[in-house]
């Protein structure tokens, strides 16, 4: 009887030594945390409450007009478009992945990570090279007769998804791949035995299973999207005006930094409802690792 | 650092008092890089160096961001900035520059227009309308009311994504005479610019961008900074442009309040703008002086004269940008301008 009521209490004071030693461990990690990411943010939401030196909402106030309610509507629009068009032409090259032999998916995973690790900037560029009216692409059309005069492919909302749907694609692709060479192949063959056609097995097995991976690329690149600066500036022609740019407008050029982190809670703030959404249907922790 | 006391008006006893300074004295001169800062180095920065017996240091910047970021944060390292006229003015009004000590520097051959309390201007450059000679062989277009007309002069075009100098254009193109631009009428100048806004290709940002525009044929015509310009065609691109109806704008030399340099800095900046070295920056590259004085000084040849934006045949066919506008209205219409690109 003593012995179990020791037994227990050891056990308790264990777990606490535990906790205590986790707490411990955890607090360096804890305070840079708090440093880097909650300082700062609660600082960009005091900065867009406050108009000369009084608590203000004119930040917000302001964003209320129809230039900025474009703004953020091309920014969501973009980001969906560029998410979607990522998804479409990531997913058969993820799945070929899966499917092929180590040796094989590890070349084809080269190709997806060396424009991964070539330069934003450069990649932006060359995009440019390729796509403007004198560029290798209406070149090309244009000498095979297939068009007469070139095509607007740059300069505009074209140029911009394209260049961003190439830098975000590995964003897409390497979430997927790891999510769909999980898949144990013998559920398949499973489906292919109680009758199911490929089609049908992949559609009713492999698809669901698959799911993780594609909540997670999504995700990944949806969000990367909304803050996307140097692509739509470069290739957008200055018609295409994303959140970002109007940010650095405001806090570059005007030194407004009220109405510029107002801006930056809005798009925070509707950032984290989407998270949120999402984590209704789907354990977004395991989404990126963890559980 | 020693204070000086010696002050006079004329350059000539500044560049005795100048020597002064001890050679260890070392100021940071600060401007946009490239082929500019390269010139200002050849033109002005070694020779104020080599009178004045001091060390001049060089960093780069965008505009008047990284200044107000220094002065308000306490820790300036720049003595002397260049900045644009747009910057400057509303540089001046926020009260991040330290006065000009005109005792020192003299403004004898500048225009009224071009210095303020808290700074001077040391270049003009031209927006002018340039064109790919190429596309339009004997009939380029030579107003921007040409350039407006799409039906006669077919082709790409591009224009300034800003609505500082773009404006002037717009209402250029609507009729109103150089002199009577300011204060911009808005309401006719968007409604003009709401005329070409579908036949605009692509709307540039950076003076680069502009240039590159026109050197791979991008666009056909463009407004673009002389300067930029100029480079294109030394480069055998086949382009061309004119200063009628240019919107000629300055860069201006200012110290940042509390520089660390200041009184080493006032009597640089005065070498500086003086014309004996302003006479030396079209060697360099195509920016006009901001003294008329420059071109007496038997420096600045005729075929250099023809093509300065600040000859004062070139100066007279140009609208001059009015700072002062553009320092109490650039916030008000910029929004508008945003409410005009995102609709």
């Amino acid at each position: 009887m003593t012995l179990a009521l020791d037994n227990a209490r050891e056990l308790r004071a264990d777990e606490r030594r535990e906790r205590f030693s986790i707490l411990g461990l955890s607090f360096p990690a804890l305070i840079l945390v708090t440093l880097l990411v909650f300082l700062p943010v609660g600082w960009l939401f005091w900065l867009s409450v406050i108009d000369g030196g009084e608590l203000s909402l004119i930040h917000y106030r302001r964003l209320a007009d129809a230039t900025h309610f474009r703004i953020f509507y091309v920014t969501f629009e973009i980001s969906i478009l560029v998410t979607v068009l990522a998804l479409l032409l990531g997913y058969p090259l993820a799945y070929l992945m899966s499917q092929l032999p180590p040796r094989w998916a590890g070349i084809c995973l080269i190709f997806v990570l060396i424009p991964f690790w070539t330069s934003l900037l450069v990649r932006t560029y060359a995009w440019l090279v390729l796509l403007q009216r004198r560029g290798v692409i209406n070149q090309t059309l244009q000498d095979l007769g297939l068009i007469d005069a070139p095509l607007r492919l740059v300069h505009n909302y074209t140029g911009t998804v394209i260049g961003m749907l190439h830098i975000m694609l590995p964003f897409m692709i390497l979430p997927l791949y790891a999510a769909l060479r999980t898949v144990d192949p013998n559920y398949m063959r499973a489906a292919s035995n109680l009758g199911a056609g490929p089609v049908r097995a992949f559609w009713t097995v492999f698809f669901p299973l698959s799911l993780p991976g594609v909540f997670a690329g999504s995700l990944l690149v949806f969000i990367l999207s909304l803050g996307f600066y140097v692509t739509p500036a470069l290739l957008g022609g200055g018609r295409v005006m994303m959140v970002s740019m109007k940010i650095q407008q405001n806090a570059g050029l005007y030194f407004d930094w009220g109405a510029a982190s107002a801006l930056g809670v809005v798009l925070l703030v509707v950032t984290l409802f989407i998270f949120w959404v999402l984590s209704r249907f789907m354990r977004v922790e395991r989404v990126f690792g963890g559980g | 650092m020693k204070r000086l006391t010696a002050l006079s008006s004329s350059v000539a006893v500044l560049a005795l008092s100048a020597t002064i300074a001890s050679a260890q004295d070392t100021i940071t001169f600060t401007s946009f890089g490239g082929a500019f800062q390269d010139a200002q180095r050849e033109a002005l920065l070694n020779p104020t160096a080599e009178a004045m017996g001091i060390t001049i240091l060089e960093d780069t910047l965008t505009g008047i961001a990284e200044v107000r970021a220094q002065v308000l944060a306490g820790a300036v390292t720049w003595d002397i900035v260049d900045l644009g006229l747009a910057d400057c003015a509303a540089a001046e009004s926020e009260g991040i520059l330290e006065p000009l000590d005109y005792s020192i520097i003299s403004t004898e051959g500048f225009d009224p227009a071009s210095y303020s309390d808290t700074w001077a201007g040391i270049i003009y450059f031209s927006t002018v309308l340039g064109y790919d000679t190429g596309h339009f062989g004997d009939n380029p277009p030579r107003t921007w009311a040409d350039f407006w007309d799409v039906e006669n002069f077919p082709g790409a075009r591009s224009l300034r994504n800003n609505p500082v100098g773009t404006l002037e254009i717009a209402l250029l193109a609507d009729g109103v005479p150089i002199d009577e631009i300011y204060p911009l009428d808005l309401d006719r100048a968007f409604a003009k610019m709401e005329e070409i806004r579908d036949h605009i290709d692509v709307w540039w940002t950076s003076g680069a961008q502009s240039a590159q525009l026109i050197a791979d044929g991008e666009v056909d015509m463009i407004s673009i900074w002389n300067g930029r310009l100029d480079a294109v065609i030394d480069d055998g691109v086949a382009a061309n442009y004119t200063y009628n109806q240019g919107i000629a704008s300055l860069d201006c030399l200012a110290i940042p309040r509390g520089a660390p340099n200041k009184e080493v800095a006032m009597q640089a900046l005065a070498m500086m703008l003086a014309p004996e070295q302003q006479a030396n920056m079209p060697q360099y590259i195509n920016y006009g002086p901001t003294t008329s004085l420059a071109f007496d000084q038997g420096i600045i040849t005729d075929e250099q004269m023809r093509i300065s934006p600040s000859a004062p045949e070139n100066l007279a066919l140009q609208v001059i940008t009015d700072a002062d506008y553009w320092a109490e209205n650039r916030a008000a219409v910029q929004e508008l301008w945003d409410a005009f690109m995102t609709r």
